[in-house]
């Protein structure tokens, strides 16, 4: 079962067409990495998937639901319930701790609830580091929190715009290894990458390349690939 | 957890809180001001001498002590003296001058204005006299002189008086004797008669028109008159000082907004990327509006109640520097202080919090 289903999108930015025509299924379970050069549409593509954005032409259908159509109320309250955000700079609010940043996204979707936030902060590695403020963690760290901030609400989609982007060799594995985890546990996850190993982790990658779905490459066989 | 938040940004919260406090403190201090004012300045003006009046109705040539008894208990308004005049005429050397018998207590309230050399009378034989009399009989402080005329009864008679004190005031009192009114009424053989009563008060001009209305009404024997020249000026004076405090209030109420305002706008460019990431989170525009506004009603309140304390103390210093007088405190200022604050800050926050409900989260939290 397709739980997002992008028919024949497109985005115009005045006279640029930031996406043209780009169709696409993401089944539920599924690693989709979504690769390209920049200015080739990966972001657009991103915000419209995570209802920060809606495309001029086209539809888009999330677990049934056209957001393509939607009013911004109902997009706010779709990207609450059934989107996990992971950012490329982690995007931790700075005067909170480590459990408050996780408790956050618990907020504005029900009920902040600590035991359950620092069960999220254990499954990233990092229930001894709740009470640190992001400034006393590590990138990788930060990213893990943000890791267990996306999931502290069960999401059915995990959308991660490059996570491992600003981070070393070590947190790359550590954080990918999470991924990998979600994963094998049933979460769907699409991921906008630079970086072919990220990608070589998805079951599938889509190449875009001036707003269109230049290519499809199955399996881990992104780093062998012309892209 | 919003302990938490706001604890780790105090300074921030805490210049937004001085903004709020400063702007609570002058508004609180200067309304205070304002409500104290008539009694401040009433207190100044008393020193220009008497504002009421009583004299004889038209029936009457002299007003009895229970009249004026009923009269000074129709008065509203702070009483700060009340003096009887009762005049006769008499001779120094055979030559004419005017005694006004008096109470002499009552005459340092009503008349603070009044100078005197040398002392004021403490028995019945010592008396005041007007500087001109002095410079006409050549009479000094501890000069003995005969004071004599003709009692009611047609008699005539000699008294001896010491004069104590020269009074100078630059008006028509310079050309009176003045001994204690108990004295006056011996020499002519009276009692019970008052021409003419001095009434010091603490009251604007309309209370004052209204006690005079009332005693006119109620008391028989008795005219009760604003004294014009004293009662305007101190009305005009006091409107416009008045209305200078009021216009300063709402300038420090208008700069007070602003300088919430750009507080607060400064706190939403710092933390848009915040507001992106919890509107991407799933936070409404009600939450985020919610959040802002709350933090800034949690500042007006903090602010309004810090500043009713410090307006008080405001108020008190400048009173003290300025009437040299202690100010009373107005209770009812601490809500309405509370309240102004939490709807000035409340009302300087909505232009800033519409940009943070505007606030994109595609654009602020677009990678790099």
């Amino acid at each position: 079962m397709n739980l997002l289903e992008i028919k024949d999108i497109s985005k115009i930015y005045g006279s640029v067409a930031a996406l043209q025509n780009v169709s696409l299924s993401v089944e539920q379970g599924e690693w989709l990495a979504i690769m390209g050069p920049s200015g080739s549409g990966k972001s657009t593509m991103m915000n419209i998937i995570g209802c920060m954005d809606k495309p001029t032409g086209g539809s888009v259908f999330l677990d049934g639901v056209d957001i393509s159509k939607e009013s911004a109320k109902n997009l706010t309250i779709m990207r609450r319930d059934k989107i996990g955000l992971i950012f490329q700079q982690f995007h931790l609010i700075n005067y909170l701790t480590a459990l408050e940043n996780v408790m956050v996204a618990q907020y504005y979707h029900s009920l902040p609830d600590e035991k359950e936030a620092l069960a999220a902060l254990e499954r990233v590695g990092l229930k001894d580091r709740a009470k640190h403020l992001p400034s006393q963690l590590s990138g990788g760290e930060q990213q893990r929190v943000c890791i267990a901030r996306a999931l502290i609400n069960y999401p059915m989609l995990i959308l991660a715009d490059e996570p491992t982007g600003n981070l070393d060799e070590t947190n790359e594995k550590i954080v990918l290894d999470i991924l990998t985890q979600l994963h094998k546990e049933g979460s769907t996850i699409i991921v906008v990458t630079h970086d072919p190993e990220v990608a070589d982790e998805a079951q599938r990658t889509v190449v875009l390349e001036h707003g269109r779905v230049a290519r499809i490459v199955k399996g881990n066989n992104v780093k062998g690939a012309d892209i | 957890m919003i302990t938490g938040s706001l604890l780790r940004r105090r300074s921030r919260m805490f210049v937004a809180l001085l903004a709020v406090a400063v702007g609570a403190t002058i508004l609180s201090g200067l309304v205070t001001i304002y409500y104290d004012i008539p009694r401040q300045m009433g207190k100044e003006f008393r020193a220009y001498g008497a504002n009421l009046i009583f004299v004889p109705s038209q029936n009457g040539s002299t007003i009895s002590r229970i009249a004026v008894e009923n009269a000074s208990a129709l008065i509203h308004g702070n009483m700060l003296g009340i003096t009887p005049y009762r005049y006769e005429s008499g001779k120094i050397n055979e030559q004419p001058f005017m005694a006004a018998g008096t109470d002499m207590e009552g005459v340092k309230k009503t008349s603070p204005y009044w100078f005197v050399t040398g002392e004021w009378p403490t028995d019945d034989k010592s008396v005041l006299i007007g500087q001109k009399v002095a410079d006409l009989i050549r009479l000094s402080t501890g000069s003995v002189f005969t004071f004599s005329g003709t009692d009611s009864a047609g008699t005539t008679f000699n008294r001896d008086y010491t004069v104590s004190g020269i009074v100078q005031t630059g008006g028509s009192e310079e050309e009176f004797i003045f001994m204690s009114i108990d004295e006056l009424d011996n020499a002519m053989g009276t009692s019970n008669e008052i021409d003419v009563v001095e009434c010091s008060v603490s009251a604007g001009e309309a209370e004052l028109q209204n006690s005079a209305d009332q005693i006119n009404e109620s008391v028989d024997g008795i005219t009760a008159r604003i004294v014009r020249r004293v009662a305007e000026s101190e009305g005009t004076v006091l409107t416009k000082l008045q209305a200078l405090v009021y216009l300063v209030t709402v300038v420090v109420l208008l700069l007070t907004m602003i300088c919430v305002a750009t507080t607060m706008m400064a706190v939403v460019i710092e933390r848009r990327r915040e507001i992106g990431l919890k509107k991407a989170l799933g936070a409404s525009n009600k939450s985020i509006i919610a959040d802002f506004l709350g933090e800034g009603i949690f500042l007006g309140g903090c602010g309004g109640l810090l500043g009713s304390a410090l307006g008080f103390a405001f108020a008190q210093a400048v009173s003290m520097n300025v009437f040299g007088r202690s100010i009373s405190i107005q209770p009812l200022l601490i809500p309405i202080t509370f309240v102004v604050s939490v709807a000035v800050t409340g009302i300087a926050c909505m232009i800033p919090v519409k940009n943070a409900a505007d606030v994109d989260p595609a654009i602020v939290l677009r990678g790099e």
